[in-house]
């Protein structure tokens, strides 16, 4: 008895004082970045600038300027960098810093254009877009108004209305066609899946061809927002289907036969295990398929028509959407048009952009709350 | 102490159903990996099933809910019979088969999408059924598969913030919230710690009184804890799973008859 409490207050102190001494010690991160590795690289830069600088402007004969002296900026560079890390660090360090820099290089090089073209769609797009430009419509803008004049209200009023539809329409074939592949995976399956492959490749002219002779000429029903919600569905539906199919597979066997085993029906067990453990994929694969038509251009040209005039009704009646305002503006020779036009780009990047983060918004929904609670649990 | 908690019993259950395999034969494709077992699961008894790995006690498991004929490859021979009606034949729809004989899986697969309690009452959503009360079953079923005091207070909470101990006792609440006859336990604690598997056992000690449990383990000293049957299966170099000798399993382990089995659960082999 004495003895314990003796003990007692003992290891109670013991703790404390490796929390003190592991607070005390400096914390280190062994693979960080210290100012002296920048110091080398933005020495071994500046050093090949001016070595360029000494070549271009004072050895060459000629001029050359632009691309090529940055080219060789940056070729002059890796060599000066490598003998610098050789020299402080060895080669082997040399060696490493160098691909990193390689590496590097090449991923910037990749992701340039995009930065380049949203960059400048939007520098050319900014100034335009105001509230007007989202309020009004091209009704009664003539050739004469200037950029900040009309707006492309009808074009967003179809966009919404005819990607509405196509989702819709697409979202439950999709969904129930990728049921149909991962989880009944009957005789049809594989065709099915090569015949969806292949019409992700479908050239969507071909779509808007299809449905123009179809159901605008042959139904006589004419040029209309939900012809266009037609053509986009069928290039949304081998999106949607074999994203949603790749989602399903990922949900655990183990889960199908636990609800299996409990008695549950087939169905139930797809309907009430299945598809809501995938639901964060499934609207991944939703807002993907919407990404892959909203700026589809050629098969709205060709079914939905265009006009200048606000139409709500997608059923009747000419209608636009934005790719075809940008389309349409851009091809005028009046400046303002095509400030408009940029306006309208932007428009659609920025919606594009919006399906995007929506998507990882989803997608990372369930997974993320999963490892919190999974971190939770350890602890 | 978790361990010490009370558990009130609860009146009225299912006694249980007997189960009987007679003759039963599997095939995976051209490769027959069982043959002729006859097993007798008796109502309140634990059936503890052993042998060494691969010789065909899952497959067995597996067959006894119907959960065999899931591989596209498999057939069986044999019948298996619930109560004396044959759960292949016409008379039981497989929905009802599945729901009489639940099954506890090697690794818990509470359903991640779900909260706590609607793990427990998934077996009567995907059935089909409603309950006049829900709070009253989720309590239960929590209750009888030992897990309700840990999460009385989070019953919202989602299925995966629990231990794997807790987990797999939820999946046996979730078995027991449907109300089956038999329940079938292929190694339900190989994925467990030392103090998870005693809370389990001690969970199957308090329901083998309300209804029939088949147990596949590797654990010899859990199979003598807990069960009171027990059947030895083993299968020789590519020939079939056969069961070599079953009875008391005071016997099997006390003073068993054939060579291999003395060899087996001494641990000379396997
Ligand atoms: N889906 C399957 N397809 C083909 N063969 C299978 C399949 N499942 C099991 N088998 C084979 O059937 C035999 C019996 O397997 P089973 O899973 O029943 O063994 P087990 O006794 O449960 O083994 P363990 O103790 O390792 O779980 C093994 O030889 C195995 O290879
Ligand atoms: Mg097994």
């Amino acid at each position: 008895m004495a003895a314990t409490r003796a003990l007692g207050p003992a290891p109670s102190k013991t703790p404390d004082k490796p929390t003190d001494a592991a607070g005390q010690a400096p914390r280190r991160r062994p693979r960080a970045w210290r100012w002296a590795d920048i110091a080398e690289f933005a020495g071994s830069a500046a050093s090949a600038l001016l070595l360029t600088w000494l070549i271009f402007d004072r050895f060459l004969p000629f001029r050359i300027q632009g691309v090529a002296f940055f080219v060789a900026w940056y070729a002059l560079t890796l060599p000066i960098y490598w003998l610098v890390v050789r020299d402080g660090h060895g080669p082997v360090a040399a060696r490493d810093r160098l691909a990193s820099v390689l590496v590097t290089t090449g991923a910037a090089v990749a992701l340039s254009p995009i930065f380049l073209v949203v960059g400048y769609v939007t520098y050319r797009g900014w100034s335009v877009i105001d509230f007007g430009f989202l309020a009004e419509t091209m009704e009664l803008t003539g050739p004469l108004s200037g950029a900040d004049d009309g707006g492309l209200l009808h074009s967003l009023i179809g966009t919404l209305e005819q990607l509405g539809i196509a989702t819709l329409i697409a979202v439950p074939l999709g969904v129930l066609t990728a049921v149909y592949l991962s989880e009944i995976s009957g005789p049809l399956a594989r065709p099915t899946r090569l015949v969806a492959d292949a019409m992700t490749a479908l050239p969507s002219i071909v779509a808007g061809l299809f449905v123009y002779s179809i159901v605008v000429i042959r139904t006589g029903w004419g040029f209309s927002g939900f012809a266009g919600s037609l053509a986009l569905t069928i290039l949304m539906l081998p999106t949607v289907t074999i994203a949603a199919e790749q989602v399903l597979r990922v949900v655990p066997g183990s889960l199908r036969e636990a609800a299996l085993a409990l008695g549950s029906p087939y169905w139930r067990s797809v309907l009430l295990v299945v598809l809501p453990t995938a639901r964060a994929g499934l609207a991944t694969a939703v807002i993907l398929g919407m990404a892959r038509v909203v700026g589809e251009t050629a098969p709205v040209l060709l079914t939905v028509g265009g006009t200048n005039i606000l139409n709500v009704n997608p059923f009747s009646d000419y209608q636009d959407n934005i790719p075809l305002f940008v389309f349409n503006q851009i091809r005028s020779s009046k400046e303002s048009f095509v400030d408009r036009a940029w306006g309208g780009a932007l428009l659609l990047l920025a919606l594009v952009l919006v399906l995007f983060v929506l998507a990882r918004l989803a997608g990372g929904a369930g997974p993320g709350r999963r490892s919190r609670r999974k971190k939770g649990a350890a602890k | 102490m978790t361990t010490q908690e009370s558990e009130a019993p609860v009146t009225g259950q299912p006694v249980g159903g007997t189960l009987r395999g007679v003759g039963v034969s599997a095939w995976f494709g051209a490769r027959k990996v069982l043959e002729g077992v006859d097993i007798d699961m008796r109502a309140g008894v634990v059936t503890a099933l052993i042998g060494p790995s691969g010789c065909g006690k899952s497959t067995f498991l597996r067959i006894l809910n119907r959960m065999h004929e899931l591989v596209p490859i498999a057939t069986l021979g044999g019948s298996v019979l619930l109560d004396g009606d044959d759960i292949y034949g016409t008379a039981l729809p497989i929905t009802e088969v599945r729901r009489r004989i639940g099954m506890v899986f090697q690794k818990p697969n509470p359903f991640p999408a779900m909260t706590i309690g609607d793990n427990v009452m998934a077996g009567l959503r995907l059935t089909g059924r409603k309950t006049a009360n829900r709070e009253q079953l989720i309590e239960e079923s929590l209750r009888r598969a030992g897990l309700w005091n840990e999460v009385r207070n989070r019953l919202g909470a989602p299925a995966g913030g629990l231990s794997g101990g807790q987990q797999q006792r939820l999946c046996i609440a979730r078995s027991l919230a449907v109300r089956p006859d038999v329940l079938l336990m292929d190694e339900p604690c190989s994925a467990l710690d030392p103090t998870s598997t005693r809370r389990i056992e001690e969970t199957i000690l308090e329901l083998k009184d309300q209804l029939t449990i088949v147990i596949v383990t590797h654990n010899m000293q859990q199979a003598q804890r807990v069960s009171e049957h027990c059947a030895f299966f083993l299968a020789a170099e590519d020939e079939p799973g056969r069961v070599v000798e079953q009875g008391e399993t005071e016997h099997i382990f006390g003073s068993p008859e054939d060579p291999r089995t003395a060899d087996y659960v001494n641990g000379r082999f396997g």
